[in-house]
C-alpha cells in the first residue's frame, strides 16, 4: 500500500508532492423532455427548435418538475450506493448571461436529492473506493454562438432547461490516472443505469476538476478548479499540467491563489478564467415557484427493485459463474452491451473459451475496423455456435479462426458452414493413423531421432496437421504419434 | 333604458339571461364609458373594443341558445399584469415595450371560458410595485373619488385609487367595467378596493393559478377580483379559481359555490379582533369604523373575541425583504436579450445596464437593489433567512388563532385615500399603506376588503376579513353582513365624464 502510494507522488525539486483531486461531473439526464418543461431534449436540430415558453423565460412562465428526471436522479443515486433524500429543495442560482434566459439557473444547493455514496475504481490492479459527496439536479443553460456575426452573438436555447445531474466526489483522488478511472467508471455506471448516455463528444458528460497539491501528510493545499473538461484524455492532461504548475509556483516560494481555470489542450496548459475575488455572488435562495421535492420511500423502493445489475456485481458474477480472470471480467463489463453480448455467447457453454473469443477475436477485430458491439457483423448467437463447435471438438482452434473469418465476412450458420465446407476436425483414428504412418515413413531419420529428442514430437504433429489440412484433432494426432514413435 | 354601467355584475348577468339587453349592448355601453372617462381616469392602458365586441357577439349566440356560461357576456377589465394572447402586455413597465404574448394566463383563460368579455388592459403600478398606482410607466390612475373640503364641496385634488391594482379599482368604482381582475402581493387588491369603495378579495395562496401572470414575488402573488359587491366578487372568484398543473404551487381542491356560501349568514361565527392591529397613529375614524364593523357582526349573530397575533409588527419589515428578494430574481429575465426593450451598449454588460436602467422605473429599481442586497453573500442569513423565520412565526400566530376564531376582522388600511404625490417622496410612508394587508400574504391566507364607511373627507374606508386557508366562503359570508349593513358607496360626482366632454 505504501509503495503504491509512493508511485503516485510527483517528484519536485524539494521532494515529493501529492496531488489531491475532487471532481464535479455534469451528466445530462437521459429523458425525453427537459427538467421543468415539456420540450424535447434531442441533440442537434435547428437552433431554438426545442424551446418552450418556459425555456425562453417568457413573462409569467412557471417551471413544473419532470418526474422522469427525478426518477433518473434517484436511480443514479441508488447505483452509487448513495443516500436518497426524500425531501430536497430547488434553489435559484442568480447570474446574468444571454444563454441563461431566466437570469437564474434552477439547481439544488443546500438540500440535494442524493447524499453520500461511493464508486469503486481500479488503477494498476489496486482497488480504491472514491467517496461521492452528493448528486443534485439542475438545469443546463443554452449556448452562445460568437462566430456567426462580426458584432453580435447568437443564442441557441435548445439545451436551455435540459436536466443535468451534478455528481460531486470527495477529494479522494490522488493521481490523473485515478481521476480518469473514476470518470470512466462513473460513466459506465450511468450507462448501465440508462440515466445518462455519458457521451462526452456531445457534451453530455463534462467535468470540473478541483486540483491542489501538498507534501504528503500535510493539510490540503489551496485548490484551483479547472472548468468544463470534456474528455477522459484531457482530464488526465489537465491534472498533470495543473499539478506541475502549482508545484513550480510553491517550489519558487509562491502561493496558489484560489481561482477558476480553463484547460487549453492545444497549448497543454491551464489558464486563469477568474479569481476568487471575481467569483460571482450567486445569491442562492429557494425557488418560490417550486415546492420542496418530496419523495415516498415506496416509490424509491420500486426504483431500487428495478435497478439493473451494475458493473461491479456483474464482474464478480462473471468471475464466479464463468471462471473468468479479474482482467477479462473487467474488460467485458466495461460496457453493458459487451457484457450482454458475452453472456449470450457464454450461457450454457464454456465461459473461458467464450471470453477468449469475445475479447481477443471479436473485440480485436472490431477495434481494428473501428466498430462497436452494436454493429458487430457476427452475432452472439453465431459466436456462441462457434464456441460450441470448439468445445465439442467438432473443429479445432485453428479452423475456428477460419470459421470466424467466414462469419465476419459472409455470415451464415456456423454448424452448417463447418458441415458444408468440410471443416470438421478429423477424430477418426484410422485416418489419422494412416497420415501418421505416411509422415513417419517419409521421415525415417527424424523418427529415429525422436526417440531421443521427444520435443521433435511438435514437428511431427505440425506435419500431420498440415497434411490433414488442419482438420485432424491435434490431441489425437499427438497421442498416436507418441505410440508410433515410442515416446513416453 | 337604464344606464347599463350602473348595474352590478349580478344584475347584469340576470338581465342578460332575461334578455333585457344583449351582451353586445352591454359591452358597447362600457366601451362608451371607457371612451368618455378613461382620458381623465387613465384606468385602462389599452382598451380592446374589437376584442370585446367579438367576445360579446359569441356570448349573444350562447345566450340566444339559452346555453350561458357562468359569466356569459360580462364585460371585465383585465390588469396588465396578466399575459393576454395577441394583446400587448407590459406590466406597465417600459422594459416590456410592446410585448405581445402568444399565450393567455390561466386565470384569464378561465374567465373567457366562463363567457366573460375583456374590455381592455388595466393600469397598475409597474410590476405591481406600489400602493398608489403612481409608478406605472403609463402614468398614474386617478381615483373617481374626491375629497370634500371644509366647506363640504368636492376639492379638485386628484386622489390615488390605491395600488398596485389602481386601474382595476378605479375602473370598477367609475363604472368602466362590471368587475376587474387584480393581483395582490402585499395588499394590491384589498388596499385599492378599500380606497375606492369596492370589494376586493385575495384568495388563499394556491387558489388561483399564477401561470401567465407577470411575476412580482412568487411566494406571495395571488390573483383575485375587484368588484362592486360581495356577490359580484364571489361570482368572479368562482370563475378565476381552480387547479392548474402548470403552476406547481396551485392547489388541487374543488372550487365551492361562493355565492351560495355567502348567503349562509354569520350566526355563531367566531370573529377575532387582533389587538396588535391597533397601531400607533391609526386615525380615530378607522378605529370607529372597526368598532362599527364589530357591532354589525354582533347584531348579525357573530361572536367577537379579542385575539393576539404577536408577530404582526414584524410582518411589514419581513415582507419588504422577502418580496424584493424574489422580485430581484424574477425580474432578471428582463435583460434585453429576447423580448421587450433593448438599449444597445458597447458590450453585453453595458447593454444589460443601459436596458435595465432605461426600462425599469425608480421604485422597481429600488426593490431590485434591496432584493439583490438581502440575498447577497454575508447578508442572506441576517435578512432573507430571518425574514423567512418571521414568516413561519406569523403563520403560527394564525394557526393558534384558528383554535378560537373562524375569521379575523381588521381595518384594510390605516388611512383613507391620499392625494397624488403625498407619499411618493417617502417610500416608508408608502410602504405603511400595506401594514394591515401584508401579514395575510406572508401567511398565505385569504383576505377580503369590504367598503364599510366614509372618512370625514367623504372618501371610502374598508374593513378586512382574514380567513383560514381555502375558507374564502366565510369571508364572503362576513363581507356580505358588512355590505348589507353599510350599504354601497359610489363616488359622489361623475366628474370624469364632464372632463371628457371638453376634449
Amino acid at each position: 500500500m505504501a509503495r503504491a502510494q509512493t508511485s503516485k507522488l510527483i517528484r519536485g525539486g524539494t521532494g515529493d508532492w501529492e496531488v489531491v483531486i475532487g471532481m464535479e461531473v455534469h451528466a445530462q439526464v437521459a429523458s425525453r423532455s427537459k427538467l421543468f418543461s415539456g420540450s424535447a431534449t434531442a441533440f442537434g436540430g435547428e437552433p431554438n427548435s426545442h424551446v418552450s415558453l418556459v425555456d425562453a423565460a417568457m413573462p409569467g412562465m412557471l417551471p413544473v418538475i419532470n418526474e422522469a428526471c427525478v426518477a433518473q436522479a434517484v436511480r443514479t443515486g441508488l447505483g452509487l450506493k448513495a443516500e436518497i433524500h426524500l425531501r430536497s429543495i430547488f434553489d435559484r442560482k442568480n447570474y446574468f448571461y444571454p444563454d441563461l434566459p431566466q437570469g437564474y439557473q434552477i439547481s439544488q444547493y443546500k438540500h440535494p436529492i442524493v447524499g453520500e455514496g461511493e464508486v469503486e475504481i481500479e488503477v494498476e490492479g489496486e482497488t480504491k473506493t472514491v467517496g461521492i459527496e452528493r448528486l443534485h439536479l439542475e438545469q443546463d443553460a443554452g449556448k452562445s454562438i460568437h462566430d456567426q456575426h462580426p458584432d453580435y452573438s447568437y443564442v441557441d436555447l435548445n439545451r436551455s432547461g435540459v436536466a443535468l445531474m451534478e455528481i460531486v466526489s470527495k477529494p479522494d483522488l490522488r493521481s490523473a490516472k485515478e481521476a480518469q478511472a473514476y470518470v470512466t467508471k462513473l460513466r459506465t455506471i450511468l450507462r448501465y443505469l440508462g440515466t445518462s448516455d455519458g457521451d462526452m463528444e456531445k457534451g453530455n458528460l463534462r467535468a470540473d476538476v478541483n486540483v491542489s497539491v501538498r507534501k504528503p501528510g500535510e493539510p490540503l493545499g489551496t485548490r484551483c478548479e479547472i472548468k468544463n473538461v470534456n474528455s477522459i484524455r484531457f482530464i488526465g492532461q489537465a491534472i498533470e499540467v495543473e499539478a506541475r504548475r502549482q508545484i513550480d509556483i510553491l517550489e519558487d516560494g509562491g502561493k496558489i491563489s484560489q481561482e477558476t481555470r480553463l484547460f487549453d489542450p492545444g497549448r497543454g496548459e491551464t489558464r486563469s478564467m477568474r479569481s476568487k475575488e471575481e467569483a460571482h455572488d450567486y445569491r442562492y435562495f429557494p425557488d418560490p415557484d417550486l415546492l420542496p421535492l418530496e419523495l415516498e420511500q415506496g416509490w424509491v423502493d420500486d426504483l431500487a427493485k428495478d435497478l439493473p445489475e451494475l458493473p461491479d456485481e456483474k464482474r464478480a458474477r462473471f468471475m464466479t459463474d464463468y471462471g473468468l480472470s479479474a482482467y477479462d471480467a473487467s474488460v467485458l463489463v466495461a460496457e453493458r452491451e459487451s457484457a450482454d453480448y458475452f453472456e449470450a455467447v457464454a450461457t450454457g457453454r464454456d465461459g473461458k473459451t467464450a471470453a477468449n473469443w469475445v475479447i481477443n477475436e471479436l473485440f480485436g477485430r472490431m477495434n481494428k475496423e473501428g466498430r462497436d458491439i452494436e454493429h458487430s457483423p457476427v452475432s452472439a448467437k453465431q459466436l456462441g455456435g462457434l464456441v460450441e463447435l470448439i468445445s465439442s471438438g467438432v473443429i479445432s482452434g485453428k479452423i475456428a479462426k477460419d470459421l470466424f473469418e467466414i462469419l465476419w465476412t459472409e455470415g451464415g450458420d456456423p454448424a452448417e458452414i463447418v458441415e458444408t465446407r468440410g471443416m470438421k476436425q478429423v477424430t477418426d483414428t484410422g485416418a489419422i493413423e494412416k497420415a501418421v504412418d505416411e509422415i513417419i515413413a517419409a521421415n525415417p531419420d527424424k523418427a529415429e531421432q525422436a526417440k531421443l529428442k521427444p520435443n521433435l514430437l511438435g514437428w511431427f504433429v505440425g506435419q500431420v496437421m498440415k497434411s490433414s489440412g488442419g482438420k485432424a484433432n491435434p490431441s489425437a494426432v499427438s497421442d498416436i504419434l507418441k505410440t508410433k514413435l515410442g515416446i513416453e | 333604458m337604464t344606464d347599463l354601467t350602473t348595474l352590478t355584475l349580478t344584475q347584469a348577468r340576470d338581465g342578460l339571461r332575461k334578455k333585457d339587453f344583449s351582451a353586445t349592448e352591454l359591452t358597447e355601453a362600457f366601451l362608451r364609458a371607457i371612451e368618455a372617462g378613461n382620458g381623465s381616469l387613465n384606468a385602462f392602458v389599452l382598451p380592446t373594443p374589437d376584442h370585446a365586441l367579438a367576445q360579446a357577439k359569441a356570448s349573444d349566440a350562447r345566450l340566444a341558445a339559452s346555453d350561458p356560461r357562468p359569466l356569459e357576456g360580462i364585460p371585465l377589465g383585465h390588469k396588465d399584469l396578466f399575459c393576454t394572447n395577441g394583446v400587448r402586455t407590459t406590466a406597465c413597465s417600459r422594459i416590456l415595450g410592446n410585448f405581445v404574448p402568444t399565450y393567455e394566463s390561466s386565470v384569464g383563460a378561465n374567465l373567457w371560458n366562463a363567457g366573460a368579455v375583456m374590455l381592455g388592459k388595466l393600469n397598475n403600478d409597474e410590476f405591481a410595485m406600489g400602493s398608489s398606482n403612481e409608478t406605472s410607466a403609463f402614468g398614474p390612475v386617478v381615483s373617481p373619488w374626491r375629497r370634500k373640503g371644509k366647506d363640504g364641496k368636492l376639492t379638485e385634488a386628484k386622489l390615488v385609487p390605491g395600488g398596485s391594482s389602481g386601474g382595476s379599482s378605479a375602473a370598477v368604482a367609475a363604472g368602466l367595467c362590471l368587475g376587474a381582475t387584480a393581483t395582490d402581493t402585499g395588499g394590491s387588491i384589498r388596499q385599492p378596493a378599500a380606497l375606492t369603495g369596492t370589494v376586493g378579495i385575495k384568495p388563499t395562496y394556491g387558489r388561483c393559478s399564477r401561470w401567465g401572470i407577470v411575476a412580482f414575488a412568487s411566494s406571495l402573488d395571488q390573483a383575485g377580483p375587484i368588484a362592486k359587491t360581495v356577490e359580484d366578487a364571489a361570482l368572479m372568484l368562482g370563475a378565476m379559481a381552480g387547479y392548474d398543473p402548470k403552476d406547481s404551487t396551485c392547489v388541487d381542491a374543488p372550487v365551492p359555490d361562493y355565492a351560495a356560501q355567502m348567503r349562509q349568514g354569520v350566526k355563531g361565527l367566531r370573529v377575532g379582533v387582533p389587538k396588535e392591529y391597533r397601531v400607533e397613529g391609526m386615525s380615530k375614524e378607522i378605529e370607529a369604523l372597526w368598532q362599527q364593523g364589530i357591532a354589525w357582526l354582533k347584531a348579525a349573530g357573530a361572536t367577537i373575541h379579542e385575539i393576539s397575533l404577536p408577530h404582526t409588527k414584524y410582518a411589514l419589515p419581513a415582507y419588504y425583504i422577502v418580496a424584493p428578494a424574489e422580485a430581484s430574481s424574477n425580474l432578471a429575465r428582463y435583460d434585453g436579450v429576447r423580448y421587450g426593450l433593448r438599449v444597445p451598449g458597447k458590450d453585453i454588460i453595458d447593454m444589460y445596464c443601459e436596458t435595465r436602467a432605461a426600462g425599469f422605473g425608480k421604485e422597481v429599481r429600488r426593490r431590485v437593489l434591496i432584493g439583490t442586497y438581502v440575498l447577497s453573500a454575508g447578508y442572506y442569513d441576517a435578512y432573507y433567512l430571518k425574514a423567512q423565520k418571521v414568516r413561519t412565526l406569523i403563520k403560527r400566530d394564525f394557526d393558534e388563532a384558528w383554535n378560537t376564531v373562524d375569521v379575523v376582522l381588521t381595518p384594510t388600511t390605516p388611512s383613507p385615500a391620499f392625494a397624488f404625490g403625498e407619499k411618493t417622496g417617502d417610500p416608508l410612508a408608502m410602504y405603511l399603506e400595506d401594514i394591515f394587508t401584508v401579514t395575510v400574504n406572508m401567511a398565505g391566507l385569504p383576505g377580503m376588503s369590504v367598503p364599510a364607511g366614509l372618512s370625514s373627507e367623504g372618501t371610502p374606508l374598508g374593513l378586512q376579513f382574514i380567513g383560514k386557508p381555502f375558507d374564502e366562503g366565510t369571508l364572503f359570508r362576513a363581507g356580505k353582513v358588512i355590505e348589507d349593513a353599510a350599504g354601497r358607496f359610489n363616488a359622489p360626482d361623475k366628474w370624469w365624464l364632464a372632463g371628457s366632454k371638453g376634449r
